[in-house]
């Protein structure tokens, strides 16, 4: 049975569909990334799947059913914000969490929550809050889990740790769907679906969505002076070190651009990265001179 | 040494030790950038820098106040002006004025895609224009330093991509930049970096010559070779070896910055000897 199944969702606010022709699974064992820029509809996407907001068109199932106060007690949400309460204990968040459930609170906590379990949650370093978020809403046994970008603001090494908790629920059959902006996070993911303007306009593993695309790499003896010279030439660069990156540029048009402006530099084709795929997918860069009117320039 | 930065720089609040002994350099043409999860010191170091608070300790160097642009972490933009007005008071605090104020404003309104938003409330804005708008609102007047405190949390890679090349324009045109970010990745694309944990420098250099100075091997494999020196990376597993020798089941893994890091922190935590458990 799949756990997520959203088929042709759409959801309109007013005039304006966020939601527009969604399609949307989540299988058991498998940790889905749910990406896009601001305003693609994924917030509005992750609520119809929370069953918050009704869909204007399509259907919605969890766990073969409408989402529904039975389907919600099946599932475990952990916002950004993460919704503990700050002025109890930790001790005393895992209780009321699981409470709220029906379950028990966890009674073998991991080492490093059990040696905070008396301390009040506004009193903790955002790492350690997280953890107690996800402690708190795995604690029911959820089979499905909902993240919004699940491991911001903490250290690599506690975001790794993070991630092993979430690998090991998906490991015992919980489905994950995990918003995030950041590509480490998305990295993580089996399967990522990627939004712009309400609907779904790639999905598959990172390889796949970055497929050939290629961007143009640019290893100048002065990164200043080829940075303005493709900026003056409406080439949007990105620095990268010391070196440039001009995503889905003709290298020779590049190359033209820089020897023109007297600027040494190799360039070569080098194959996108998936945050340069993502960029592109999204619309590119909002403020650019798009390629053909730049070229015109 | 020319540049900009800190040496050896202590600040306390309330007793406790917030930074603890941390150098950081920027160079003008450079962006540096300081990386660690909540609480490492990051902000305390980039307000040292800004001249925002007094350190308890430790050399610091800066340009005079009105050659600095500091955008601050979180509401760095007054929500009950519009976007115009935001970057009229600006102008004003770093003493900008006339037809100058008003062309950069013209520019940077255009660089950051916030022309068709000029009469918006700052209050009003998305989480990623808001910091578009900050940023502008620091890069103004042109400072010889910019102080930048996780300019790029939380907004989406689109806003992101602009956001850096905003940076890069300033430190194209002359600026030392520093920045803070919590995500490694991020930090990849600065000249140099220094990772911070605890309010210590734990790593620094380029992030190239970071990678490479990473202690003994890390080894990539299907499953978890040690309960503490293994970590995952998407479905499979990274894994330190601080002495070298490589476990059966495993290969070398080809390094980044993430992994590294890592490496350092868990050398930190006193997880550098032993044998690989499995």
């Amino acid at each position: 049975m799949r756990l997520v199944e959203v088929a042709g969702a759409g959801k309109r606010f007013g005039a304006v569909a966020a939601v527009d022709g969604v399609d949307l699974t989540v299988e058991p064992g498998e940790v889905v990334g749910l990406l896009g820029a601001n305003g693609a509809g994924k917030t509005t996407l992750m609520r119809l799947v929370l069953g918050l907001l009704p869909p204007s068109g399509g259907t919605i199932r969890l766990f073969g059913e409408p989402p529904s106060r039975r389907t919600r007690a099946r599932l475990g949400y952990v916002p950004q914000g993460l919704g503990l309460y700050e002025d109890l204990t930790v001790a005393e968040n895992l209780v009321f969490a699981a409470g709220a459930f029906g379950a028990r609170a966890p009674e073998g906590l991991d080492p490093i929550l059990e040696g905070v379990r008396g301390d009040l949650v506004a009193e903790l370093p955002l790492g350690l809050r997280r953890r107690v978020a996800f402690a708190a809403v795995l604690a029911h046994h959820p089979e499905l889990l909902v993240l919004d970008e699940p491991t911001s603001g903490v250290d690599p090494l506690g975001r790794a740790r993070l991630w092993e908790t979430i690998r090991e629920a998906a490991l015992t059959g919980a489905g994950v769907l995990v918003s995030t902006h950041f590509m480490s996070e998305a990295s993580q993911c089996d399967r990522l679906v990627v939004m712009a303007a309400g609907r779904v306009v790639a999905a598959g593993g990172m390889a796949e969505i970055v497929g050939d695309a290629t961007a143009v790499e640019v290893r100048p003896r002065r990164w200043e002076a080829a940075f303005a010279a493709l900026d003056r030439a409406g080439l949007p660069a990105a620095l990268v070190g010391r070196r440039l990156r001009v995503p889905a540029a003709d290298p020779s048009r590049v190359g033209a651009v820089l020897e023109a402006a007297g600027v040494a530099a190799e360039v070569r084709a080098v194959p996108a990265t998936f945050e340069e795929t993502f960029v592109a997918l999204s619309g590119g860069e909002p403020g650019q001179p798009a390629p053909d009117r730049a070229g015109a320039a | 040494m020319n540049g900009y930065g800190v040496t050896d720089l202590r600040v306390r609040y309330r007793g406790r030790e917030a930074v603890g002994g941390v150098t950081f350099a920027v160079h003008e043409h450079t962006i540096a950038a300081l990386v660690g999860g909540d609480g490492a010191g990051k902000t305390s170091v980039l307000r040292v820098l800004a001249g925002a608070i007094a350190p308890a300790g430790g050399g610091v160097r800066r340009p005079d106040e009105r050659r600095i642009g500091y955008m601050p972490a979180g509401e760095a933009v007054y929500r009950d002006l519009t976007v115009e007005e935001n970057l009229a008071f600006s102008a004003r605090a770093y003493g900008v004025r006339g037809p100058e104020a008003a062309r950069r404003a013209d520019e940077l309104l255009e660089r950051t895609g916030l022309g068709g938003a000029r009469g918006r409330l700052g209050g009003q804005l998305s989480g990623g224009m808001r910091q578009k708008l900050a940023l502008a609102m620091a890069l103004l007047h042109q400072p010889e330093l910019l102080v930048l405190d996780e300019p790029t949390t939380g907004i989406d890679p689109v806003s992101r991509a602009q956001l850096w090349r905003l940076i890069a324009g300033a430190a194209a045109a002359g600026a030392a930049v520093a920045l803070a970010t919590c995500y490694v990745d991020e930090a990849e694309r600065a000249a140099t970096v220094a990772v911070l944990s605890d309010g210590q420098v734990l790593l620094d250099g380029s992030p190239e010559e970071v990678v490479a100075r990473t202690p003994g091997a890390v080894v990539d494999s299907a499953a978890r070779l040690d309960p503490v020196r293994s970590w995952l990376r998407g479905v499979r597993w990274r894994t330190w070896s601080p002495d070298g020798t490589i476990p059966p089941g495993a290969a070398r893994a080809e390094l980044d910055l993430e992994d590294a890091v890592i490496v350092a922190e868990l050398a930190r935590l006193g997880h550098g000897t032993g044998e690989v458990a499995a």
